[in-house]
């Protein structure tokens, strides 16, 4: 049986040398929590089943790039390695793919031109193709939409892009169901109604996901603590758990996580 | 020496950092020419068929190696390609160092398999040493190796069927799962192929 994942996403600033992880934006100051490879390096060593890099870059100067912080990584992290943010066309996933990226993430460029996963996957295989899917709830115009029962009234999950700052029309459930279609080997799904909340997971938008496709399903945004992991692994079929913030400062380290996890009944990998 | 078999189909720098990381001398070999090479690594990428064809120039400088004693570790892929024949690619001849096929995993469960499984051991390898049932590995993969003589196979997964995840003859060695991104436990593996190496 495979086992759950936890995966620890590094938002990189790469306008610096070497780049740095940005860890959210708090009271309006943005504060940073490392340079990206000594991060990543710091979460294999702790247990972390695979890696995500995504570059949020917000000045046109990117002062480092993602290729050295993959490379650099790739010598020292021995798990998976993900990579997204701005990744638009065939070529820019061979980059990160020659640098010794494993996967990479699309999510505005293939709502623009969705043959860009069925381009990569073709090249590189489904597994490395992860659509990003960043939904959010909408009670409003539900006709012709793929609608679910929640606690808070019937809704749809409408895609997002551009980091959540514009939103597309396009329904998410649906979305996911063609990208399936179209090669995607995994979805990253991040709910905007809970991402930065830290309330937990978007446990219906998750559970809703993973029954309408067969692939992977990562559940990310609003994970604050082990117990937010434990609720989206009880009651969905998430086979991945993201999150950023909570290991950054060293409020949960992802062993104290596993535990809690293992404890509970829930098949994740112990490292020594 | 540890050669890389390069044979033009993907990045190698993750076996490459990992076998350095595990205290080996890795080089990545274009050439078919592995005289220096104590030890081999067949990496993983692509179809069966696909990889193949780029493969077989390196088939007769590889089993003279093979008949020299010298260890050879095929990784997914790369694994395959030392059995007759896949379902992927009808048609196309395996090495058939070990005799047997390669098939798709069963209905049922999503394919690829992609994530971490544990191992059942099923015989002392010195590959191994150091490794119990129940560590998990990396595993990415659509198909899966059925060797005719199953006392070739020294551990398996579960995944819908009984998969064979490690296989060995003589001097041959083969891992479904990808050793250089399976954490400590893999490189742990590394290192063993790499002291067997230095035997």
């Amino acid at each position: 049986m495979l086992a759950r994942r936890i995966i620890p996403c590094l938002d990189c600033d790469l306008g610096v040398p070497d780049g740095r992880v940005v860890k959210g934006i708090e009271f309006r100051q943005i504060r940073y929590a490392g340079v990206p490879w000594e991060l990543a390096t710091r979460y294999y060593e702790d247990g972390a089943d695979e890696i995500v890099f995504l570059d949020i870059t917000a000045s046109h100067e990117r002062r480092a790039t993602m290729f050295d912080v993959i490379k650099k990584t790739s010598e020292h992290v021995f798990v998976p390695l993900t990579v997204g943010g701005g990744i638009s066309s065939l070529e820019d996933a061979r980059k990160a793919f020659s640098a010794g990226a494993d996967k990479v993430t699309v999510n505005t460029a293939a709502l623009s031109r969705p043959d860009l996963i069925r381009e990569i996957a073709e090249s590189y295989g489904s597994q490395a193709v992860v659509v990003a899917i960043d939904a959010k709830r909408r009670y409003q115009d539900l006709e012709g939409r793929i609608t679910i029962n929640t606690e808070s009234g019937r809704c749809w999950f409408e895609c997002s892009y551009y980091g959540g700052r514009r939103f597309t029309g396009v329904d998410a459930l649906a979305w996911a169901r063609r990208v399936e279609d179209l090669g995607a080997g995994e979805i990253l799904l991040t709910s905007m109604d809970r991402d930065g909340t830290y309330d937990g997971f978007d446990i219906e938008l998750t559970d809703a996901v993973s029954r309408i496709v067969r692939i992977p399903v990562i559940a990310s945004g609003g994970c604050a603590s082990p117990e937010h992991m434990y609720e989206v692994f009880r009651k969905t079929d998430a086979s991945a758990a993201l999150a950023a913030s909570i290991f950054h400062f060293n409020q949960w380290s992802i062993r104290d996580c596993k535990r809690y996890l293992q404890e509970r009944g829930i098949n994740v990998r112990l490292t020594d | 020496m540890i050669a890389i078999v390069d044979y033009g189909m993907g990045n190698l720098f993750s076996i490459y950092n990992a076998l350095l990381k595990a205290g080996g001398d890795p080089e990545i070999k274009r050439d078919p020419e592995f005289r220096n090479a104590a030890g081999i690594i067949i990496p993983g990428v692509g179809s069966f068929g696909r990889c193949m064809e780029s493969l077989r120039r390196f088939q007769e400088p590889l089993e003279e190696r093979i008949a020299e004693g010298t260890p050879v570790l095929g990784i997914c892929i790369g694994m395959q390609v030392m059995l007759d024949e896949s379902e992927e690619s009808p048609g196309a001849r395996g090495f058939g160092w070990i005799s047997g096929r390669v098939v798709r995993l069963p209905e049922g469960v999503t394919v690829p398999q992609m994530g971490w499984n544990s191992l059942e051991l099923k015989r002392d390898l010195e590959l191994l040493d150091g490794i119990s049932s129940g560590d998990m590995f990396y595993f990415v993969h659509s198909y899966h190796c059925i060797p005719y003589d199953q006392r070739v196979v020294a551990a398996t997964t579960h995944y819908g069927v009984e998969v064979a995840a490690v296989v060995a003859k003589d001097n041959i060695y083969g891992t479904q799962f990808h050793p250089e991104k399976s954490g400590p436990k893999g490189l742990r593996m590394l290192e063993n192929f790499v002291r067997m190496v230095r035997c």
